[in-house]
């Protein structure tokens, strides 16, 4: 038995190997979020935390508007009051969806968005919608600080939610 | 006397330093109430993506992990190759794991079961189904679920792995 014949089918198992490798991680990357579109891309002075929104919400006038950039599923389940559905801000028809209910509004308006879908370091919807929004010329956008998720940094802690679609 | 008064104010110091700590905590408080740790685990039919049917009941005996995750949960996609690990190593001890997607859409699920090899049973979670639960408030959410049926731990948002592991050990080492 020369080296070179078993050299030569080992060297082809291992050729399958890695190719067979590099196919799966393939199918799993497709999953993978973008992490340039990451939450934690935003700055400090474009967040909002929870205590303030909720203090902003009881105010009578000057209310911002607020726009959940999540997952329908989630925002059914419960939501801040008055929050408006868009759709998520990680997808093309969402980002539509978010140009048409702002364009007719003045760019010094006081928008929040938020989202609560997971923790923040992997929310994949805020960060496209914020970018949307300042494309388009707005100049006064916030999004919600949402460390968990909705439910342990809004709900469980006791600030207002509202059940069910608008 | 002096002792007794002693005693009084070590009680009042802890009663203020325990109100100090749920005044600066009230997460945790509010986690446990709103729980559904302990109660019977609702029933509900659904309908798996392959189109058959899927009850809770039918799994009675077993202890279930019920998943509730979505294509687009980074933390979920973490957690699945996992459980896929847990259904072959434990399956034949009376394990079952449930993933219920919370996917608005299903077009993306199947694709997704099939890449992440999913041997389990998958179905689309409801709104009705999700509010049974104490509702779905942010993803992922790991239901451990006893041989008795009892919902034993109820787990919102990204959660330890080897913990979970050890707390499905504990139920199917318990009769």
């Amino acid at each position: 038995m020369t080296c070179r014949s078993v050299l030569r089918p080992a060297m082809v198992c291992m050729y399958w190997c890695v190719a067979a490798l590099c196919l799966s991680q393939a199918g799993f990357s497709q999953w993978k979020a973008d992490p340039s579109q990451s939450a934690t891309s935003l700055g400090q002075s474009s967040l909002i935390q929870p205590a303030e929104l909720a203090k902003s919400l009881e105010a009578a006038k000057d209310k911002p508007l607020v726009l959940n950039v999540g997952p329908r599923m989630l925002y059914v389940q419960a939501h801040i009051p008055g929050a408006e559905y868009i759709g998520p801000g990680s997808d093309a028809e969402g980002l539509k969806q978010l140009h048409a209910r702002v364009n007719s509004l003045p760019h010094s308006k006081l928008i929040v968005l938020y989202c609560g879908c997971c923790p923040w370091s992997h929310c994949p919807n805020v960060a496209p919608a914020f970018t949307e929004l300042q494309k388009m010329g707005f100049t006064n956008v916030k999004v919600l600080y949402i460390a968990e998720n909705l439910g342990t940094d809004w709900v469980y802690k006791g600030y207002p939610t509202d059940r069910g679609s608008k | 006397m002096t002792g007794r008064r002693t005693l009084i104010l070590v009680l009042l110091a802890l009663f203020v330093v325990a109100g100090m700590f749920l005044w600066k905590n009230p997460v945790s408080v509010a986690r446990k109430s709103a729980g559904t740790t302990g109660l019977d685990a609702p029933e509900f039919a659904l309908k798996t993506l392959d189109g058959s049917r899927l009850t809770l009941s039918e799994y009675r005996g077993k202890v279930i992990l019920l998943d509730f995750w979505a294509t687009w949960c980074s933390p979920c996609q973490e957690e699945i190759p996992r459980f896929v690990e847990w259904q072959g190593k434990y399956g034949n001890q009376g394990f079952q794991v449930i993933g219920i997607s919370m996917d608005d859409n299903p077009k993306p699920v199947q694709g997704f079961v099939q890449d992440f090899r999913m041997r389990y049973p998958v179905a689309m979670g409801t709104q009705e189904m999700a509010s049974q639960f104490g509702g779905i408030l942010g993803l992922p959410v790991n239901l451990v679920i006893g041989r008795d049926g009892k919902i034993k731990a109820k787990h919102l948002g990204m959660y330890d792995l080897n913990q979970l592991e050890q707390e499905i050990k504990t139920q199917l080492d318990s009769q």
